[in-house]
């Protein structure tokens, strides 16, 4: 082989630093879920806690076009429950705690959704 | 081993087949974990419904654009709509222009004073044909099966096909986020403001159709502007075009607009 030994310290450099991350976070405290305030008044979300946690994303796209394009503007939830589809007068009805409860865990998660660009929250005009 | 062409391209097809299914069984899998097994979607029990949402403006019963400013005002509370003074860059959902520039089909220049100095109401036409929706690559914009042209700012890429297309002004272009120009108490807490670099335009009041109450224009006219079902022939529109004689705006261009002027 040409140049073995840049060619072998460049291959070492590149595999620490690539696996630096994995190495630097090694042993350290798992990932904690943040906690987030949940509506004092309100037990039951229109789906259960775990589908709500993972899917949320997923039911408000289904909830916006079902709303818009098919003008079908009441939820029927697994339960049987009804709910008005809008995020603004539905889902930030009960969770109004913006930066406790959505800005919170995005965060963590660091996502950075845009729905309020558009959308109100509760703290008004941000 | 000595493959022949056709064994390998047998084998081939296949694979690739096999690969795709496998592929499309995968992601259509993962489509129904994202809804929720036995709910569903229905219209609510208020929803007013029709077949083919038109309006009726009688343009006699107004005696100048001061008449049509509270109609303004009641529009552009409901959605939040920005007034951008002295600029080019103002949003309008509902505003007034001279006959010349509303209905060019028909200058005249020996129009009667009356209707040449009378300022006429204008939106969006609510097309059956709409010429935005065949324009817009996104289906940001679209028809429902009521007739009203709708909108998806979701989706809304600010490209602007929608504004050259549409033969009526009635699309406004977000340049600045609108909310600089809104006070800092939204007028209308129940319902969204749009972003920068969205086109935005009236949406005959679909919200308000959709818990049974007619479009905030329609409201603040008092009977002055009529409101339904052009499908249905005892509605009040159809009565009233069967009464008066009533004119669109462009009806050359075949967009058969939904808004009727009654002059």
């Amino acid at each position: 082989m040409y140049n073995a030994k840049a060619v072998i310290v460049g291959a070492v450099i590149f595999a620490v630093l690539f696996s630096s991350p994995f190495w630097l976070n090694f042993g350290k405290d798992d990932y904690k879920r943040p906690d987030v305030v949940l509506p004092k008044n309100e037990k039951e979300c229109v789906e259960p806690v775990e589908y709500m946690r993972a899917e949320h994303m997923a039911l408000l796209n289904q909830w916006r076009d079902q709303a818009l394009r098919n003008e079908k503007r009441v939820y029927v939830s697994s339960t049987g429950k009804e709910w008005t589809i809008s995020l603004q007068n539905t889902c930030l009805k009960c969770h109004n705690d913006y930066a406790n409860f959505c800005e919170k865990c995005h965060i963590a998660n660091s996502v950075y959704p845009y729905c309020w660009t558009c959308h109100i929250t509760p703290e008004g005009k941000k | 081993m000595n493959k022949s062409r056709r064994s390998f391209l047998k084998v081939a097809g296949l694979s690739a087949f096999a690969l795709s299914s496998g592929v499309a069984a995968l992601s259509s899998t993962a489509q129904a974990a994202a809804t929720m097994p036995g709910s569903s979607y229905k219209m609510g029990a208020a929803a007013l419904k029709a077949k083919r949402w038109a309006m009726v403006i009688d343009t006699r019963a107004f005696k100048g654009p001061e008449d049509y400013q509270p109609l303004i005002d009641a529009c552009h509370k409901a959605h939040n709509v920005p007034t951008i003074k002295g600029s080019n860059q103002n949003i309008k959902w509902f505003w007034l222009d001279k006959f010349d520039h509303a209905f060019p089909d028909d200058i005249n220049a020996y129009q009667a004073a009356g209707i040449k100095e009378r300022m006429f109401p204008l939106l969006c036409n609510h097309c059956t044909n709409p010429p935005c929706v065949r324009v817009c690559p996104t289906q940001a914009t679209y028809q429902m099966h009521d007739g009203i042209v709708a909108m998806d700012y979701h989706r809304c890429i600010g490209c602007r096909f929608c504004m050259a297309g549409c033969p009526y002004g009635a699309r406004s272009f977000n340049f600045m986020d609108p909310r600089k120009h809104l006070p800092k108490e939204m007028p209308n807490p129940t319902f969204p403001t749009r972003m920068i670099g969205v086109v935005e335009k009236c949406t005959f009041c679909a919200e308000r159709l959709a818990v049974g109450q007619m479009p905030a224009c329609v409201e603040a006219a008092g009977g002055r502007i009529l409101f339904g079902d052009l499908d249905d022939p005892n509605s009040d529109v159809r009565h009233a075009l069967a009464e008066n004689y009533s004119i669109r705006r462009k009806p050359n261009l075949g967009t058969q607009p939904g808004v009727y002027y009654l002059i």
